[in-house]
């Protein structure tokens, strides 16, 4: 935004431009998902079909929540929010607590090999989750964790960027108010505990958004280590429910819409945060 | 005195504690699991055996110099990568001029272009599936545009199709993240370049090329190697909508490290494949680095 100060004011022409841009680019970005939640709203699969190649497709004119209802009745769609919700939080908040400890432990004391750890979590950042997804696959087989929970909660806990990017907040933000708690004799847990978390809002934010959304897509794992509906979250369970023959497109767009509204809203809600967050992914 | 106090108590005793969990985790699984994937690409190993495991040597990695799904994987993410980088890096840059302009309703707009990189790659997947069926919405679109000369094409069954069809989408996805990205960059500028400019009576354009476009040097930089990375690792939308096919048209290399590791179970088999990948990752990233590098350095 500063850039634009010093120039004079935009001209009514520039403006109109910007607009007219601004609002074909929306569109062409919400279409889809509009798409998605009108044809949800369809109880006749016939018109669905009739309609897919339409403008009409956009319109949800006779709206029922039949598709929702089938959805529920034609799979455990309780169970696999339940499964999703219940992984990616205890995800998130094991994650909150061991990466910020790590980099706390890394920002705040001086010991040999700081400096090399600290290269170390830099450098495993560079790995991609899909090299160590087979060998991790035979490991996790070997442990007898395959089906189940923990198999899509415990290896996913620490991860080497949200430790960078807690260790570069740290180490920028005053010591004072802590060597003034440690001469008062508090523990290094309490200082971690009542200082420098209740001073981290911002990056425990970005980090539980940035955590969030990657474990709620996540997709290859859980289609490797879940077999039946009891612990499949909700990606697999679309694409199991999306291969199967003949597609109801209504139930599967109710099924998409409930997997995505309640995230959008969470976002459109939270987007200066999300914002943020994004932003600093970009500063490595 | 004070600080004394405080130095002592900044020993490696206190700090285990703090870093005990993170690390436990970090070498069971990450480090392990990551060295393991090259020493179990000189093996046998199956997920499940009850023969021994041996050491096989090359044998994976001859294998694999004669696995045409798996040059055919790696051609499919040099095409990804050369159509969609560009495509997306310069579009991701547009859009982040335009809500970066000072008018009113920029952040609604923002807003709304993120909006697809919320929404899950599989849900994605889905409704593009249903949007690009031959008597779908995207046929009605080309067609209207065209005039109607436009014929329908199946594109998630057409050959031709089907791979340049995922791109769009995944640019659809990816773009507003990218955005994001360059706004920040963006907003660092500081306003007294512009100024300057502006009494030296530089046009928009002079401005765009001689302060804008140099001063986003790192922040491109992040996001051309992001999205190449973000290329190799190709495979919700392709499990989803093709599952790499047809003709192995849209086929990817993660695909046939899934495939591979996880449907045939050939453990050993999957680790070199897996080990190549990680090479050509790493590569791509040193020599991306490299080169941005220099240019900064010459500009």
């Amino acid at each position: 935004m500063p850039a634009e100060k010093s120039r004079k004011k935009l001209t009514l022409i520039d403006k109109s431009i910007s607009y007219t841009l601004m609002i074909l680019l929306a569109i062409f970005f919400l279409f889809p998902l509009i798409y998605m939640i009108s044809t949800s709203l369809n109880p006749d699969e016939l018109d669905i079909l009739k309609r897919m190649g339409s403008i009409k497709a956009f319109i949800p004119s006779p709206a029922s929540l039949k598709n929702y209802s089938d959805v529920f009745a034609r799979m455990p769609f309780g169970r696999f929010i339940f499964n999703s919700v219940l992984i990616v939080s205890l995800t998130v908040l094991a994650g909150l607590l061991v990466n910020s400890m790590m980099a706390f432990g890394l920002a705040r004391f001086t010991f040999k090999g700081r400096g090399l750890l600290v290269s170390i979590i830099v450098a495993l950042m560079i790995i991609p989750f899909e090299t160590i997804a087979v060998p991790l696959l035979l490991m996790t087989n070997k442990f007898g964790w395959l089906d189940s929970y923990h198999v899509q909660i415990i290896p996913f806990i620490a991860n080497p960027f949200y430790i960078f990017l807690f260790y570069q907040f740290f180490i920028s933000f005053p010591k004072a108010l802590e060597e003034a708690a440690l001469i008062d004799g508090a523990s290094w847990f309490k200082i971690y505990w009542k200082i420098a978390l209740p001073l981290s809002k911002p990056i425990l934010a970005s980090v539980a958004i940035l955590h969030f959304l990657m474990q709620w897509g996540f997709f290859l794992w859980p289609l490797m280590v879940t077999r039946g509906p009891e612990y499949r979250p909700l990606p697999v369970a679309m694409q199991v429910f999306f291969g199967q023959y003949p597609r109801d497109w209504g139930d599967i767009m109710a099924f998409a819409t409930m997997m995505t509204a309640p995230v959008l809203i969470l976002f459109v809600v939270l987007q200066g945060q999300y914002v943020k967050s994004v932003s600093q992914t970009g500063i490595k | 005195m004070a600080k004394m106090f405080y130095e002592k108590k900044r020993g490696f005793k206190y700090a285990f504690i703090f870093l005990l969990p993170g690390l436990a985790l970090l070498i069971t699984f990450i480090i392990i699991p990551f060295l393991s994937a090259f020493y179990l690409s000189f093996t046998n190993q199956r997920l499940i055996s009850r023969l021994p495991i041996r050491f096989i040597g090359l044998t994976n990695y001859k294998k694999l110099l004669d696995d045409d799904l798996f040059w055919k994987g790696l051609f499919n993410i040099f095409k990804f990568v050369i159509i969609v980088v560009p495509l997306q890096t310069a579009f991701a840059l547009a859009l982040a001029l335009l809500v970066n302009k000072r008018i009113k309703f920029t952040k609604f707009f923002r807003t709304v272009y993120f909006m697809p990189t919320v929404t899950t790659m599989v849900v994605v997947a889905v409704i593009w599936t249903f949007l690009y069926n031959p008597e779908g919405f995207i046929n009605l679109f080309l067609q209207k545009m065209s005039f109607g000369s436009w014929q329908p094409v199946d594109f998630i069954k057409n050959e031709n199709w089907a791979f340049p069809a995922i791109m769009f989408m995944s640019i659809w996805q990816g773009v507003g993240f990218q955005m994001l990205i360059f706004l920040a960059g963006l907003q660092e500028i500081p306003v007294s370049l512009y100024e300057a400019a502006t009494i030296d009576g530089a046009n928009n354009w002079q401005k765009f090329r001689k302060i804008t476009l140099p001063q986003l040097k790192n922040t491109t930089a992040f996001v051309i190697i992001s999205t190449t990375i973000l290329a190799f690792r190709l495979f919700d939308q392709v499990k989803v909508m093709t599952d790499g096919g047809p003709n192995a048209a849209t086929y990817t290399v993660v695909l046939h490290i899934y495939n591979m590791g996880f449907k045939r179970q050939y453990i050993g088999y999957a680790s070199a494949l897996t080990v190549v990948f990680f090479l050509l990752v790493l590569a791509i990233s040193v020599i991306q680095r490299f080169l941005l590098k220099e240019e900064r350095e010459v500009s």
